[in-house]
């Protein structure tokens, strides 16, 4: 039990060996990475020797062939129709997030009355209406951004809000009496009392951009990386599709990744 | 003070009718929409319709097999994720060695869109229920295997220490310290589980399946039976709504104890 307290140490084999163990105690990163070494290892000898190479594939294979799979006509341009999708549909939800999120933020009456309405729209299981999504937007681009949109911008909206109400009444009364007018009360007081809040709703924004552009990519799609995973579903490709996966889940990870660096970067002023 | 009880009462009596007029608002638009504004009746069904619609389905319990689908898979997903993420959380948690070396490791997947997998999920299990049940698992034990770590891993030290110094064995700390302070986190942990583990399973029945909740609202609109869909979205959605409200409830009274 070593919550309870250190882990009573093991006597050592050697100075080497009890050097190399503290070593890797205070460096956990290495043993992350062993984790990760092995598991891709137990990876590679489950499918190279044991399993159906039909359903699934090497990790030294899938990465070999990832010039390949780059190479197969109209995969390269679905990545970037799919990033272009995530991009205009998170421009997209913080441009509506933010707009609705000050409104409502702003003026108390319209926070009680509009904020339950949001939060529920917010908590409805969304993916219940993407065929709705596809009937109206059709099976091509807008589909996909109008259902990023709609995942992305009830928490930006809701983090603007909350940011809004958040700021002390002192600030509003001491910036009036000193007579600053409603757009010094908008640049100087909320916009940058609103910074943190707002990035915290990008980041959460983001997330859902990401779900809902993937969630009706894989629905249904005629050029998007939804084509080509059902494509390669169908043909048994598992060695691309296993790829093709993996260079998304690499992009999901790097725009979470970059959003979440600038949120930390616009957060710090207040601490 | 009394006139401010009695401002923030008509505020809020003010902010209700506020509400109702924006839904009766949105119904009168819906309505108009379909009636005299000539919206097609494919991309948006008549009100009058769709409620006809739900009467029918509620009465006819038409979407009783497919949320014993639905639920079935949702049961063994939830089972799967459960007993893994509560078992390696655990086990996880005994050494704070390895909460530095697995959380950061567990988090960074969890980051990850794991819908993602559902391709692969398909490719290696198939269009019937296995696919869903697995991707569902997968979904809901990140939440689960993180808030299990974070209960057991973080308990206050003065209380371990206190039960220590009063002579408890190891049953009696599990059994009186660690168990009543991990559970909170736990229990939340399990609820959102539950949540992602639903929504994940109704998402792959939507993209890729033969049966179930999903499935038949996107059966209904390849049909273009689209007043008879938006009624089934609303069951689908109230049935969800029941689901969590359900776990709540359990979550809180667990809580209680």
């Amino acid at each position: 039990m070593a919550v309870t307290g250190a882990k009573t140490a093991r006597p050592a084999a050697g100075p080497a060996a009890a050097c190399f163990r503290r070593w890797l105690m205070r460096h956990p990163g290495v043993a992350r990475a062993g984790v990760v070494i092995l598991l891709v290892a137990v990876w590679e000898i489950a499918a190279r020797f044991f399993l159906d190479r039909d359903f699934i594939s090497p990790p030294s294979t899938v990465l070999a062939s990832l010039g390949e799979l780059f190479r197969t006509p109209g995969v390269l341009s679905a990545l970037w129709l799919t990033l272009y999708e995530i991009t205009i549909g998170f421009i997209l939800s913080a441009i509506i997030g933010a707009a609705i999120g000050l409104a409502v933020g702003l003026n108390r009456f319209a926070h009680q009355s509009f904020m339950p309405i949001i939060l529920l729209l917010y908590g409805l299981p969304q993916i219940t209406i993407l065929p709705i999504f596809v009937l109206v937007f059709g099976i091509g681009v807008a589909s996909k951004i109008a259902f990023g949109v709609s995942h992305g911008m009830f928490p930006i909206m809701i983090a603007v809000a909350a940011g809004v109400q958040k700021i002390e009444p002192v600030y509003f009364n001491s910036a009036r009496s000193m007579g600053a007018s409603r757009w010094h009360l908008l640049r100087y007081v909320i916009f940058p009392h609103l910074v943190p809040s707002f990035f915290t709703g990008l980041r959460l924004g983001m997330s859902g951009v990401l779900l809902g552009v993937l969630l009706a990519e894989l629905y249904v799609s005629t050029a998007g990386i939804g084509y080509f995973t059902s494509i390669f579903t169908q043909n048994f490709d598992a060695t691309k599709l296993i790829g093709l996966v993996s260079v998304l889940a690499a992009i999901a990870i790097a725009l979470n990744e970059s959003v979440r660096r600038i949120e930390l970067h616009y957060a710090r002023w207040r601490d | 003070m009394n006139g401010d009880d009695k401002k923030n009462a008509s505020h809020r009596l003010s902010s209700r009718l506020v509400q109702a007029a924006f839904l009766a608002i949105v119904l009168l638009l819906w309505f108009l929409a379909t009636t005299k504004w000539g919206v097609s009746r494919i991309l948006l069904p008549n009100p009058v319709n769709v409620w006809h619609q739900l009467v029918d389905i509620v009465a006819s319990g038409a979407f009783i097999p497919d949320l014993r689908v639905t639920l079935g898979e949702l049961a063994a997903a939830f089972a799967i994720a459960m007993s893994l993420g509560v078992t390696i959380g655990y086990l996880i948690s005994r050494s704070r060695y390895w909460i530095r070396v697995f959380e950061p490791l567990l988090s960074a997947i969890y980051a990850i869109p794991i819908i993602l997998f559902l391709p692969l999920y398909v490719l290696l299990l198939g269009l019937g229920p296995a696919s869903k049940i697995a991707l569902g698992a997968t979904i809901s034990f990140f939440p689960i295997v993180l808030s299990t770590i974070a209960g057991f891993g973080y308990v206050d030290r003065r209380l371990l220490t206190a039960a220590r110094s009063m002579g408890a064995n190891n049953i009696q700390m599990f059994r009186h310290v660690l168990l009543p302070a991990a559970l909170p986190v736990i229990l939340a942990g399990l609820r959102l589980g539950f949540t992602v583990a639903l929504l994940s399973v109704i998402a792959s029945e939507t993209i890729a399946s033969f049966a179930g909740l999903g499935h038949h609202i996107v059966d209904l609109a390849e049909n273009m039976d689209t007043a008879r869909m938006f009624a089934y979205i609303a069951v689908v959605i109230a049935i969800v709504a029941f689901l969590n409200a359900v776990v709540s409830k359990i979550e809180g009274r667990a809580r209680w104890r």
